[in-house]
């Protein structure tokens, strides 16, 4: 298995995000000093006093990051969000137009997978989690021209979305144990695969909303097929053996039901594209 | 319009509650073996990786398995808080 986290953290932290901690830890001290004013911190009981302080409010906070990362592995999700905009865009623009890409290999740095701002193949979190709330927000101001809007709707569209991606999921990861793909894929990966199909809908419902019904069947058809292709391209290197995925023909039933899989993963995408946005365009 | 508008989590949670008792009241001996999925028949080949029938075998089991306990404190919950909120 591939770890993302132990050797990105630590000495290569700075790697993942620019470390910003030391700049700030040297404004907060002049500024305590000189608000609370002159008496306060004349008095030796009080500095002994914040001191204590501070020191419990860091073991605490120790102890609250050391069991949530039992729960939330808080260290990995950090590897989904290191991207830029510069990745952002370039991973947008693959989103929608998939066919001029020549090289689907996600590049590996001594046997961890690179952060997603050095690699446009490489998955993240950013842009299926920003579709998600842009998609809610969308589909609120969708309903809100047809006049059907209320606010708990827009908790009902979310749940809803968020309910449908969850099963979608969990039907992946069954027909991965069922089929015994041997395979690198973590759960957070499939959910940022998942997560892609968001941008399409964005597309579909904003192209509807403006241009009417007939723009909004082209653009969601357009990105249905876009990300068709993604999604084939994308999981045949991880997925299929070695030989399938060069685009060879390889016999074996095996394979076979491999391919099956992955086309069947693919073509989930744009029924659940649909499904969550027609309802939206009248 | 209203059909896939009512899924909440809540939704999921209680569909997920019922699947796994679903999966938890399918007997050994009584059920399983009779159709052919019991644990005697789930030894297949051992050189090759073991098809979908074998694996959802075992997936049955290990639910059944490691389920039974927790199963009970949720069924027990859950009865209560029916009986109290309707």
């Amino acid at each position: 298995m591939r770890l993302r986290n132990s050797s990105m953290d630590g000495s290569d932290g700075s790697q993942l995000f620019e470390d910003t901690s030391r700049a700030g830890n040297q404004q907060a001290g002049p500024q305590a000093a000189g608000f609370p004013g002159q008496s306060l911190l004349s008095d030796p009981m009080s500095n002994l006093a914040m001191a204590y302080g501070s020191s419990l409010a860091s073991q605490g906070r120790e102890m609250v990051d050391k069991n949530l990362d039992r729960f939330i592995p808080i260290s990995k999700l950090k590897y989904y969000f290191a991207v830029d905009t510069v990745y952002v865009g370039k991973k947008l623009g693959l989103l929608v137009f998939p066919y001029m890409h020549e090289n689907w290999e996600v590049s590996y740095q001594q046997d961890t997978p690179v952060a997603p701002r050095f690699d446009v193949n490489a998955p993240d979190l950013y842009i299926p989690a920003m579709g998600f709330i842009t998609y809610v927000l969308v589909a609120g101001l969708a309903l809100g021209t047809q006049n059907r809007f209320s606010p708990e709707l827009l908790g009902v569209q979310a749940s809803s979305a968020l309910v449908w991606l969850i099963m979608e999921v969990l039907a992946v990861l069954l027909s991965l144990y069922l089929v015994t793909v041997n395979t690198d894929l973590t759960t957070i990966d499939l959910l940022a695969f998942s997560g892609y199909k968001y941008v399409g809908m964005i597309v579909g419902v904003v192209a509807g909303l403006l241009f009417g019904k007939p723009a909004y069947y082209l653009s969601l058809l357009w990105c249905c097929v876009a990300i068709f292709v993604f999604m084939i391209r994308t999981l045949r290197l991880k997925l299929l053996s070695e030989a399938a995925a060069e685009g060879r023909l390889v016999r074996g039933a095996r394979n076979q039901l491999r391919m099956y899989l992955t086309m069947s993963i693919a073509a989930a995408q744009p029924i659940f594209m649909y499904w969550l946005t027609y309802h939206l365009i009248r | 319009r209203r059909d896939n508008m009512a899924f909440t989590l809540y939704s999921l949670i209680q569909a997920a509650i019922l699947c796994v008792n679903a999966v938890a009241v399918l007997h050994e001996e009584r059920f399983l073996s009779k159709i052919g999925w019991g644990v005697d028949q789930s030894v297949g080949g051992f050189g090759d990786e073991p098809g979908i029938k074998v694996q959802l075998m075992n997936l049955v089991r290990s639910v059944r398995t490691v389920m039974r306990v927790p199963l009970i404190a949720v069924n027990s919950v859950c009865i209560v808080l029916l009986l109290l909120f309707g």
